[in-house]
């Protein structure tokens, strides 16, 4: 029952708000609400799981059964987790809008919670073709949120990055289609049927392709990136904290409940393909990154860097990558949602991301540059903070598979420090600019946001011990382990 | 026995949070003495412990809860209360408060007052984190918190972009080790399924010298060693660390976090000891390094700097150490090295303070008289670190230098050479300093003043602690009874003999012979005396550099070709991947490929020509196809 909520509280008060009026204050009101609710009620069934594991807490509805689709959502401990990474931001995200220069607030926010429906739909549910359509609908919000509320070009750069997961989806539900006809008895779409479907390795290749490409393009995985960067920067940053904090964590998603269940005998030969491109993309985003001269696009090409060591670990298909995976999916959401939070507070003071007109933000605001910092260092995975725990697992879980790409991929901890803590100090430290001599430090409303996300960044970082126990059993299935 | 001792780091922790979440509210020295209190507290319990494990205690691991533990991995948070640990509690405790008292008063005038001790307390949290940890992640953790920690006091005064350059560099060279310390710690669980240092240790026991994956595991702890305690290649950010204020550099950057590499060696002297070509490496590391940062000592003219390569210079040497198996040695060298280098980048700040800021000794002079109290203290440091008797240093160099002897005389004859020019640079700098008149300091508008007791008294404390600190390591020879190798003996003893298994003991002639540097110690002073001294006359200009001099001066021009080397290749190929790669190729392709699809559909939608006909042609020529098609199946 109460998973089902969990889903439908923000699809009625998102079709609420398609109704309302445009009122800035009323229209957050209600979105907000709305948000803390469904994490209200994810932490009620992140209870019922821990109490038992086993039983995980399901939602089942007969009212699509005519259409002979299943409508059960499921969680285990890969859906747990992400379930409560989005219920966790969506409240921030939506509180962080300062509501300036928006028009149709109403609708924004309806779209805001229509992805959060979405969202939790891709995350929860256990039938394949769910799956498939909560996808598909997780892009139309974020298309007109792109399109109506970004920057320049926002329109021809939102359609390319629309047409590039619309193509990779297509080619995933062909493949669904295709296994869909082989599985047993009265077909049907549910995940566990899906499960026992034997495949030959020959078919194996073809599917793990379409699904690859479909999860690549998503998260993305270098050379499927170029969408990427622009719209993080041309997008209002409420959409690229969507994108970058949950979003392409669909595609990581993907990947552990389908790539790697179903294709194991493909997986064998394609794996090493697919972490020599994650890890490319880790070097490649990283070097690419120390050159950024503004803000935003900095920190999307560092989103890039830190996602490629998560499809790294990933297709490691060891114990311990995937646990990183699990938990750097968590952090890194949250740490990157902090970043571009922080990058808005910069933006919304000074007026521009341009880091070299920046600077001696610090000696204005000393209680600004104490969270950040923070943020920065659990983004550049200092241990005791959530990024380490991540990467330390990720990048050994690569060293069982190749110690030597273990060898490159970790250079990301070296090239991280280089380019966040440049940006760091030329926009923190030096002495205060023009752009910067009127600096705020923080305010209460600002603390609301940024507190919560430190407080994540030091428990996982110091005890990440619970995120790990719902993580195992989850691990286990994946990877046929008793 | 030792179950509290979790207390030990969690007092500073405390002292960092009270401090940060009182920033605005503290006033005054409120700050400096709260975080003093919060080193001194575990600095009384380490004398317990100390005591109680001098006394015969076993050593013990106090489990606190699971950190990173499933399926076949299992990290606990977890510390080692042992000899070993117990030693470094006391000289980072110990040392750490003097230091913390110290800048009370250096730090006074200055704004950043709280947010200094703040800094202070959380990287004694993260240096005792380092050493009670009782596996290699949680020292790990403390290892890179302490680089934190000496990222954020370099660049305290970070107005200055060139103090947060350093401070930059300083965190990317210690990260570029660390990377191998992290290879080294997944090698480490894949051979032994665990990070635990008993287990570990207990293990290799079974493990035959000379084996591939230990050689592999320690030559990879080393590179972060390296990081860490500023050999080559990884030295340069030490000199470029002098940005943050005196005190930091005399804890951080000269008694504690820089030590953490030998530390980290000797605790896994059992790993090390296994593997002769990564010891043979370490010596010789050490060794190019001690004579290298010397070399460069002489002829640098900041007071700091100086003290910088020494420390360097002093590291190298506690390698060379820890490379031959003198492990006791490395370990005395680098207690009796907190004590002297800590007293002296002390005494170099209250020289600096009481000259207003002024680091070039170029621009000093003369200082014995009016600052007498700064002066003696300086002399006892130098006479120390110089390796005269009857001071710390010469125990414990004695100690080093009798192991490289056992490892040929090529080795022993550098390291002198190395004590040399210790004993050189330090001379050249006191009588600059303290004698010759060669010029007006340049802020002669302020009295040149003495500084206040809480400065003096902690390097009081320390100039005592580098008289006597040696007579923990007298050796048998001269009376003693060498207690410090007796007190380690429990962790090293084994290791030790290993190595030294086949050696020939030394006659007690020979080890008297092996004093005989002394004598040229003294020389070396006096020659210092001469050059700078006796033969400067006021007023006279830089003596020409030779060819090495020249090259000593620029410090080798290191940074200027990891300049040429490292940081603009990697710049070009930034701007390369972005513009070329990223823009020309990838994004192109990806745009290419949309608009041929816009141009097929633009054009195949002329075959929907609406004639009948035409369809009913194709449908008949695919039907046709499909068959034959079918037939060749």
């Amino acid at each position: 029952m109460l998973t089902g909520l969990l889903i439908f509280i923000p699809l009625i008060f998102s079709l609420l708000l398609f109704a309302l009026k445009d009122h800035f204050v009323l229209n957050k009101k209600i979105a907000l609400t709305a948000s803390m609710l469904t994490f209200v009620i994810s932490v009620m069934v992140l209870m019922q799981y821990i109490a038992d594991p086993n039983g995980y807490p399901i939602y089942h509805s007969d009212f699509f059964h005519l259409l002979g689709i299943e409508f059960t959502l499921g969680m285990d401990g890969l859906s747990m987790l992400l379930v409560l990474l989005t219920t966790f931001l969506f409240p921030l995200i939506i509180y962080s809008g300062f509501g300036s220069g928006l028009e149709r607030r109403n609708s924004f926010y309806a779209l805001i919670l229509l992805m959060e429906f979405a969202l939790i739909g891709v995350f929860s549910t256990t039938d394949i073709l769910m799956f498939y359509i909560f996808w598909e609908i997780a892009l139309i919000p974020i298309f007109f949120v792109s399109i109506l509320w970004g920057g320049q070009n926002a329109r021809s750069i939102t359609f390319k990055f629309f047409m590039y997961t619309l193509v990779g989806g297509l080619l995933m539900l062909v493949a669904i289609v295709y296994i869909y006809v082989q599985t047993p008895g009265q077909h049907s779409f549910a995940f566990s049927d899906f499960y026992q479907v034997i495949l030959d390795p020959s078919e194996q290749k073809w599917l793990l392709l379409a699904f690859f490409l479909a999860f690549a393009i998503k998260m993305p995985i270098f050379p499927f990136h170029t969408w990427q960067p622009d719209l993080y920067f041309t997008a209002p940053v409420q959409g690229t904290m969507l994108l970058a904090g949950i979003m392409l964590k669909m595609g990581v998603y993907g990947v552990l409940r389908f790539v790697l269940p179903l294709f194991p005998d493909a997986m064998n030969d394609f794996s090493v393909y697919a972490i020599l491109l994650s890890v490319t993309g880790i070097v490649y985003a990283s070097i690419i990154a120390i050159r950024q001269s503004e803000l935003k696009r900095l920190i999307a090409y560092s989103s890039l860097a830190h996602v490629g060591l998560i499809a790294t670990g990933m297709f490691s298909r060891t114990f311990s990558g995937l646990e990183g995976a699990m938990i750097q999916m968590i952090s890194h959401g949250v740490n990157i949602v902090g970043l571009f939070f922080c990058y808005e507070i910069i933006v919304r003071r000074t007026k521009t991301g341009e880091i070299a007109s920046l600077g001696g933000i610090a000696t204005k605001a000393p209680v600004f540059a104490a969270f950040f910092m923070i943020i920065l260092l659990g983004s550049i995975s200092l241990p005791l903070t959530n990024g380490f725990v991540g990467e330390f697992l990720l990048l050994l879980g690569v060293f069982e598979f190749n110690s030597y790409l273990a060898a490159v991929a970790g250079l990301t901890i070296i090239l991280g420090a280089v380019y966040m803590l440049w940006m760091y100090q030329r926009t923190m430290y030096g002495e205060v600019r023009e752009t910067t001599a009127g600096f705020k430090d923080l305010t209460a409303w600002e603390l609301v946001v940024l507190i919560p996300i430190v407080v994540i960044i030091l428990w996982i970082g110091i005890y990440p011990q619970m995120f790990l126990g719902i993580a195992e059993p989850a691990v286990k299935n994946i990877l046929k382990i008793q | 026995m030792f179950e509290h001792i979790w207390l030990v780091p969690l007092f500073p922790l405390f002292g960092f949070l009270l401090i940060a979440f009182n920033f605005r509210r503290f006033k005054g020295i409120t700050a400096g003495v709260v975080a003093s209190l919060m080193v001194l507290l575990p600095f009384l319990y380490s004398i317990i412990i100390f005591i109680k494990l001098s006394e015969g205690a076993v050593g013990q691991t106090v489990d606190l809860f699971n950190w990173i533990s499933f399926h076949n991995l299992s990290i606990q948070f977890s510390f080692l209360t042992d000899r070993l640990s117990a030693l470094m509690l006391l000289i980072v405790t110990g040392v750490g408060f003097l230091i913390h008292v110290y800048s009370i008063g250096y730090m006074k005038e200055d704004k950043g007052f709280n947010r200094f001790f703040s800094y202070m307390n959380l990287f004694v949290f993260f240096m005792l984190l380092l050493v009670l940890g009782s596996n290699f992640l949680i020292l790990f953790i403390g290892w890179e918190g302490v680089g934190l920690s000496s990222y954020l006091l370099i660049g305290f005064w970070f107005k200055n972009q060139d103090y947060n350059n350093a401070a930059k560099k300083a965190f990317i060279m210690n990260r570029i080790g660390d990377l191998g310390f992290l290879l080294a710690l997944f090698l480490l669980i894949q051979h032994f399924g665990t990070l635990d240092f008993a287990v570990i240790f207990a293990k290799s026991s079974a493990i035959p010298a000379g084996d591939i994956t230990i050689t592999f595991i320690t030559m990879l702890l080393f590179t972060g060693a390296i990081g860490k305690s500023a050999q080559i290649p990884l030295f340069t950010w030490l000199p470029d660390a002098m940005a943050g204020p005196t005190p930091v550099s005399a804890l951080i950057h000269a008694a504690t976090m820089v030590t953490a590499g030998i530390y980290m060696v000797a605790r896994s002297n059992v790993l090390f000891a296994l593997s002769p070509v990564t010891m043979m490496t370490i010596s010789v590391i050490g060794i190019i390094t001690a004579l290298m940062a010397g070399s460069i000592a002489i002829f640098q003219n900041d007071i700091k700097k100086i003290l910088a390569y020494s420390t360097v210079s002093q590291l190298g040497f506690m390698f060379v150490a820890l490379g031959t198996g003198a492990f006791t040695g490395a370990m005395f060298h680098l207690t009796t090295h907190a004590f002297f280098k800590a007293l002296l980048f002390l005494a170099a700040g209250s020289v600096i303070h009481a000259l207003n800021g002024e680091q070039d000794i170029r621009k000093m002079g003369g200082l014995k008289d009016k600052i007498p109290v700064t002066f003696w203290l300086f002399l006892i440091g130098s006479m120390a670190i110089s390796g005269l008797p009857p001071f710390a240093g010469f125990f414990s160099k004695d100690m080093i230098l009798l192991g490289a002897f056992h490892s040929g005389p090529v080795l022993w004859t550098l390291s002198v050479l190395a004590a040399l020019m210790t004993a050189f640079y330090m001379f050249r700098l006191l009588f600059v300093v303290f004698w010759s008149h060669a010029a007006k300091p340049e802020n002669s508008s302020h009295p040149v003043h003495e500084s206040p007791k809480s400065m003096t008294i902690p390097m009081s404390v320390l100039a005592v602690l580098s008289v006597f600190g040696g007579l923990f390591g007298v050796p048998h020879l001269l009376g003693g009874d060498e207690t410090i190798r007796t007190f380690l003996a429990p962790l090293f003893a084994s290791s030790e003999s290993v190595i030294s298994h086949g050696r020939e003991a030394l006659s007690e002639q020979t080890e008297l012979w092996l004093m005989a540097p002394v004598f040229l110690i003294l020389a070396v002073i006096y020659l210092a005396y001469v050059i700078h001294v006796r033969k400067r006359k006021i007023g006279q200009a830089e003596p020409e550099r030779s060819f090495f001099g020249n090259l000593a001066y620029h410090k080798f021009y290191v940074d200027e070709i990891y300049e040429a080397v490292v940081q603009k290749p990697v710049a070009g190929l930034s701007t390369f991947f972005h513009d070329v790669i990223e823009i020309k190729a990838i994004d192109r392709f990806v745009n290419q490929t949309g608009n041929l699809v816009v141009w097929v559909g633009k054009n195949i939608r002329y075959i929907q020509t609406g004639n009948v006909g035409a369809y009913l042609f194709f449908m008949v020529v695919s039907i046709i196809l499909i068959l034959f098609l079918n037939l060749l199946k």
